[in-house]
């Protein structure tokens, strides 16, 4: 007779099957029969966090920079309700978790008994699927498919919820084999003809672009290495999303930079006037399209993405390629070097017009800044954090807001999984946590979460997690007391009325550092920023890093809602000459 | 023209909606009407009538027809986010004037009125294969199968002959000839 396993054990059999080695969670009631076996599983390290939505900011963390999926295990009732922000911004972000919660014992089901809520009814918009497991003989099965479906196709986090005395009960184990497909779907859906038709594209467009997104980082390193490949080989000028940055490297001649509404002048220039626009992962998002009905009106479009719904759902295309980023690249570049050997060469006259276009775009120099010898500007800040840790193979977390722009501005990327943060849902308070989670995934390695005062108040109690486990984390705060992107908005949209933007009564955070186990150091003025950094950075311990930072700065340049590319504001002069009128207030 | 008030809004030319028979194959699962109906509303897209069954005792599957209206965007963006959810096998999408789609309704009539009108009622539907279900000395129940328009006029057009209570189902749809949608 095969041998019974108890549901806990057939979990952990699972997680071990699906080469987990780390779990972020919280214990209660319906998930203690789980907790009670971990101590049986070598292999599986649980990271106790503070909050849930720590947990599955962690597992967002480590999923991101490892291209691993994330696992976190929380109790019924408020442990679940508690993860599903995060579950919900790993949705928006097309990051794969598989979230394990503990559900009341069956027969109390729909009872309305102690920490019972509708779990699955409450994670099904934010879920790719969920799971609530009411025979014991389905678990291992669903654990599997779990994992399946979180990390093929478009990635995105999955639930499973296992009452209590599922938990209990014994059944065996079988491991489980992959299907091909997951209920007749694919996701390479493209054919040689598809490819035939970019090429041909390509050789005849004069302004050509490619816009990259956060779908190239998801297929894996190599497509990140194609997309060099291919970026290359055509010479032609290429722009990434918030969530794309570091797939290609920044520092080079042909990146033109993040677009969107805080992205630089030339990338939105570029894909305003451009006559050929390669989409290769990203999702035409409202804040890279600005005003879509004048959203580059005189390209063709080519979109590349694994997921058939992303095609023609903001923006219409010319040409939908739906497939893995890695498989759709290696089919381009092996058609490119067939048929155009030396493409970048032979083709270099017919685009030269547009990079001449391109460097007077450029030589606008729209991330400039009004540099200060008193304070300390965000921007400056920044970029010293770059300088001295660029060496480094630096792992950058963030919150969200004005620091988070700025950050994507200034520092630079050039390998992908390098880059952590909340960009379609947006949810301050993500960088801390996930500064955890990357820093479990990477132990030697500088984690730096750049935040902002307001956002890491949200989850500040997982600096407790980070003291726990010696994970010598970086928070670099830039504190302006104020909601920086609030207060910028109500600047330019309402008048100067700083409606509860400004936080009275901020915590000492040097103290409260010291309150946490951890070292807390504050730098007031430009000329010691430098010494109080390198001293961050020699610290082999948590940090939290105060840094005091001009309170009145903006993030610049930037696209008002409801203009298109080609309208941006540059600069505090700009702010005061386009002022922005009726329409543009309503779409924030 | 003037210009969409908001960047969130469609590119263009405003498209004109239509109204479209989704008809979704699904895994007879818990929950599964729930994912597609809260897709849906999860989305802003309407739904005008539903019904759903399971039609394969054997492998478990539910056939879900959905009436909706959409622009030809909305329409596509339906059947392909129904196409990601795990339970679902697969899509089929018809104009409502496909000529090549058989679409029926039903509904039961409960007329309360004397003999003289309940003949009436019945005779005015009879292009409709009526079917007496129920019968008494003041009020029978009768049963037709129609489009949904038709069922609109009719409901109305009964009150006359002493309708008082409607009910009815949502539309489902079936392919003319020997071909099935796979």
């Amino acid at each position: 007779m095969p041998k019974l396993y108890s549901g806990a054990e057939i979990v952990f059999k699972c997680l071990e099957d699906q080469n987990v080695s780390h779990i972020f969670g919280y214990p209660g009631g319906a998930v203690l029969p789980i907790y009670d076996e971990l101590k049986n599983f070598n292999s599986i390290k649980h990271i106790l966090v503070r909050h849930e939505q720590g947990a599955g900011h962690a597992a967002e963390g480590y999923a991101r920079s490892t291209g691993k999926p994330g696992v976190l295990l929380v109790t019924s009732g408020p442990g679940a309700t508690n993860a599903v922000t995060a579950l919900t911004d790993a949705y928006m972000d097309s990051v794969p978790l598989v979230c394990i919660t503990g559900q009341v014992p069956t027969h109390l089901i729909g009872t309305d008994a102690f920490q019972e809520c509708d779990t699955t009814g409450i994670t099904r918009p934010c879920t790719k699927h969920n799971w609530l497991v009411k025979d014991i003989n389905d678990l291992a099965e669903v654990m599997h498919k779990a994992f399946e479906v979180a990390t093929t196709g478009r990635p995105g986090p999955v639930l499973v919820d296992i009452p209590k005395d599922i938990q209990f009960q014994k059944s065996k184990y079988k491991n489980y084999k992959k299907n091909k497909k997951l209920n007749g779907k694919s996701h390479d859906n493209y054919s040689q003809k598809n490819i035939d038709e970019l090429i041909n594209l390509v050789s005849k467009a004069k302004k050509p672009i490619f816009y990259t997104g956060g779908g190239v980082i998801n297929s894996g390193t190599k497509a990140s290495e194609l997309l060099r490949e291919l970026v290359y080989a055509t010479g032609f000028p290429i722009t990434s999303t918030l969530q794309g940055l570091g797939c290609f490297p920044a520092d080079d001649n042909q990146f033109l930079g993040m677009l969107g509404m805080h992205g630089t002048y030339e990338a939105n220039n570029a894909m305003y006037s451009c006559d050929l626009m390669i989409n290769v992962g990203a999702r035409f998002d409202d804040r890279i399209t600005g005003k879509i009905d004048e959203f580059s009106p005189k390209s063709k479009k080519v979109h590349i993405d694994i997921d058939p719904s992303s095609i023609n759902k903001n923006v219409k295309v010319d040409l939908a390629i739906v497939g893995d980023i890695k498989s759709v690249l290696t089919s381009t570049l092996k058609t490119l070097k067939k048929s155009k050997n030396n493409f970048s060469k032979s083709n270099k006259h017919q685009i030269s017009n547009w990079w001449e276009q391109i460097q007077k775009w450029r030589s606008k120099r729209s991330l400039d800044y009004i540099g200060s010898e008193e304070t300390i500007k965000p921007q400056y800040a920044i970029e010293r954090l770059y300088e001295l840790t660029k060496d480094k193979d630096t792992y950058i977390t963030t919150e969200v807001g004005q620091h988070q722009m700025w950050a994507a501005q200034h520092y630079k990327f050039n390998k992908p999984n390098r880059w952590m943060t909340s960009g379609g849902l947006g949810t301050m308070g993500y960088g801390l946590p996930a500064a955890v989670g990357v820093q479990i995934a990477h132990p030697k390695k500088l984690v730096i979460d750049i935040a902002g005062e307001a956002s890491v108040l949200m989850t500040m109690q997982e600096m407790s997690t980070a003291v726990q486990y010696n994970l010598p984390i970086k928070i670099f705060i830039l504190n302006n007391e104020y909601m920086g992107m609030v207060r910028q908005w109500q600047e330019l949209l309402h008048d100067k009325n700083y409606s509860e933007s400004y936080t009275a009564a901020l915590p000492d955070f040097v103290k409260m550092a010291e309150a946490y186990g951890c070292v807390g150091i504050r730098a007031k003025t430009p000329e010691e920023l430098d010494d109080k950094i390198i001293e961050m950075l020699n610290t082999d311990r948590p940090v939290i890093f105060d840094c005091l930072v001009d309170k009145q700065e903006n993030c610049f340049p930037m696209i008002p809602s409801g203009k298109p590319h080609n309208q941006m504001l540059l600069g505090p002069k700009d702010q005061k000459e386009k002022k922005i009128t009726g329409k543009g207030r309503t779409l924030v | 023209m003037a210009n969409s008030k908001s960047a969130y809004s469609f590119a263009g030319k405003k498209q004109k909606p239509d109204t479209h028979i989704i008809v979704v194959w699904v895994d007879n699962e818990a929950g599964v009407l729930a994912r597609v109906v809260g897709l849906f509303s999860g989305r802003g897209y309407n739904i005008e009538s539903l019904a759903v069954a399971e039609v394969d005792q054997k492998q478990n599957i539910s056939r879900i027809t959905i009436v909706t209206t959409g622009t030809p965007q909305v329409v596509d963006q339906i059947k392909l986010q129904l196409k990601k959810l795990v339970p679902v096998h697969k899509v089929a999408d018809f104009k409502r004037e496909d000529k090549n789609v058989i679409f029926k309704e039903m509904a039961l009539f409960k007329f309360v009125a004397n003999n003289g009108k309940l003949n009436k009622a019945f005779e005015a539907c009879k292009n409709f294969n009526p079917v007496i279900l129920d019968q008494t000395n003041k009020s029978n129940v009768i049963q037709i199968t129609a489009l949904r328009r038709e069922i609109d006029t009719m409901s109305k057009n009964l009150k006359k002959f002493g309708l008082v209570s409607v009910s009815r189902t949502g539309a489902v749809a079936m392919t003319r000839g020997s071909e099935i949608f796979k």
